[in-house]
């Protein structure tokens, strides 16, 4: 009954000792990476390397099934829900570098260090023996193993996790749900608002008349003027945002910043609207009115 | 064959990094992928201890531990999307209405 084909398992012990330790430094590494950067992606990607290399580890030790589920459920999906969010709430969200409690982070280093003593001196002292010998974990039968405790042994626990789910799953979208406070606009109103916005036609491309076709290069208006609408809003605001960062940080996290920085600045076509539909964007670009505005709009026509 | 005792080390080391990192971080996501790293720690542990006695019941409640974990994160980064949306900002900081 035992097969010693499953994941590695057959590998020689030496090829095994250095995969552990290799594999061990590495997520190690990612671990203290991942609460040194200061950037919420940097993290996720550094997780992802964490989540794969317990995978790689599960497998070492005779677990396929929950080798093959870690990289599913937690590489597959929860880090993609992660990476969803940081797209939602800002790429650019960082860390504060202030500290709201003064002498916190020194507090945490060090209770997490005696965290760590205490917990190496614990499975130091334990007599932890040798892996026993080759049972149902390290063969075939691990998949059926599993499936005989979970609905034998754990059945009750397993229908338990059924109900989380459904619960977690109308939770999310409860909480996640948000309540149209204006009727939506049909196309009538939308054609309607397009006509009085006063530029019914479509916004001008980039790179017309230009050297370079590029998105983010303006296009040449017939007096040679830079017509400011043809750039994508997100591009000049992304451009502002790197000038910004360029600058030294005065510290303190305000992930909706760069979005309100943007805003009220009338000299460029700011506004998160982008390439999304010619009269809202227009909308955007119309409504703070400024004298700057106005000026773009006739060297536009 | 690396003993168990490794892997559980390993599980410890990993636990306690996301434990400071719980502590330190004021980005709610960040806090979040955090515990993330704390539960993936323990289940390593218990894998370990799983292929120590030579017993699936640990694989068992890894597995367990991971289905909540989904539950947790999906349930979790929906108020933080939620409170993202009312306020703009993610740090833990700012979540403070209930406060005196």
């Amino acid at each position: 009954m035992t097969h010693p084909v499953v994941l590695a398992a057959s590998a020689s012990s030496n090829t095994q000792v250095a995969t552990f330790w290799v594999l061990a430094v590495i997520a190690v590494a990612a671990a203290l990476g991942m609460i040194l950067t200061r950037r919420a992606v940097h993290c996720a990607i550094l997780l992802a390397v964490v989540m794969l290399i317990l995978a790689g580890m599960y497998a070492m030790q005779g677990a396929p099934f929950l080798a093959f589920v870690q990289v599913i459920v937690y590489t597959g999906a929860v880090l993609m829900l992660f990476l969803f969010v940081i797209m939602i709430v800002g790429i650019t969200a960082s860390d504060a570098v202030v500290e709201t409690i003064r002498g916190q982070r020194v507090f945490a280093g060090l209770a997490g260090i005696a965290l760590l003593v205490l917990l190496i001196l614990v499975v130091g002292h334990a007599t932890i023996g040798h892996a026993s010998p080759a049972g149902p974990r390290n063969s075939t039968q691990n998949v059926s193993g599993l499936a005989k405790l979970i609905f034998t042994t754990y059945v009750f626990p397993f229908e338990m996790t059924s109900a989380l789910l459904i619960t977690a799953a109308l939770g999310a979208m409860v909480l996640a749900h948000r309540e149209r406070t204006s009727p939506k606009p049909t196309q009538r109103t939308l054609s309607r608002r397009r006509v009085a916005s006063g530029r019914p036609t479509p916004l001008p491309g980039p790179g017309t008349y230009a050297r370079h076709n590029a998105v983010d290069m303006p296009a040449l208006l017939p007096d040679g003027t830079q017509s400011r609408l043809s750039v994508s809003g997100v591009l000049v605001s992304r451009a502002a945002e790197a000038r910004a960062s360029a600058r030294p940080a005065i510290g303190g996290e305000v992930i909706g910043a760069e979005q309100e920085r943007a805003g009220p600045d009338p000299g460029r076509p700011a506004g998160p609207g982008g390439p999304a539909g010619g009269a809202e964007a227009q909308g955007h670009e119309r409504a703070p009115g400024a004298p700057a505005q106005a000026n773009g709009q006739e060297e536009d026509r | 064959m690396i003993s168990p005792a490794n892997y559980v080390a390993l599980a410890a080391i990993l636990f306690v990094i996301g434990g400071v990192g719980v502590l330190v971080r004021r980005n709610a996501l960040v806090v979040f992928m955090c515990v993330e790293l704390m539960l993936n720690a323990v289940n390593l542990a218990f894998v370990a201890f799983a292929r120590l006695h030579g017993d699936l019941t640990g694989q068992v409640i890894a597995f367990f531990v991971m289905v909540v974990a989904a539950a947790e994160v999906v349930v979790g980064l929906a108020i933080l999307t939620s409170i993202f949306r009312a306020r703009r900002s993610a740090s833990v900081d700012d979540a403070n209405l209930l406060k005196y």
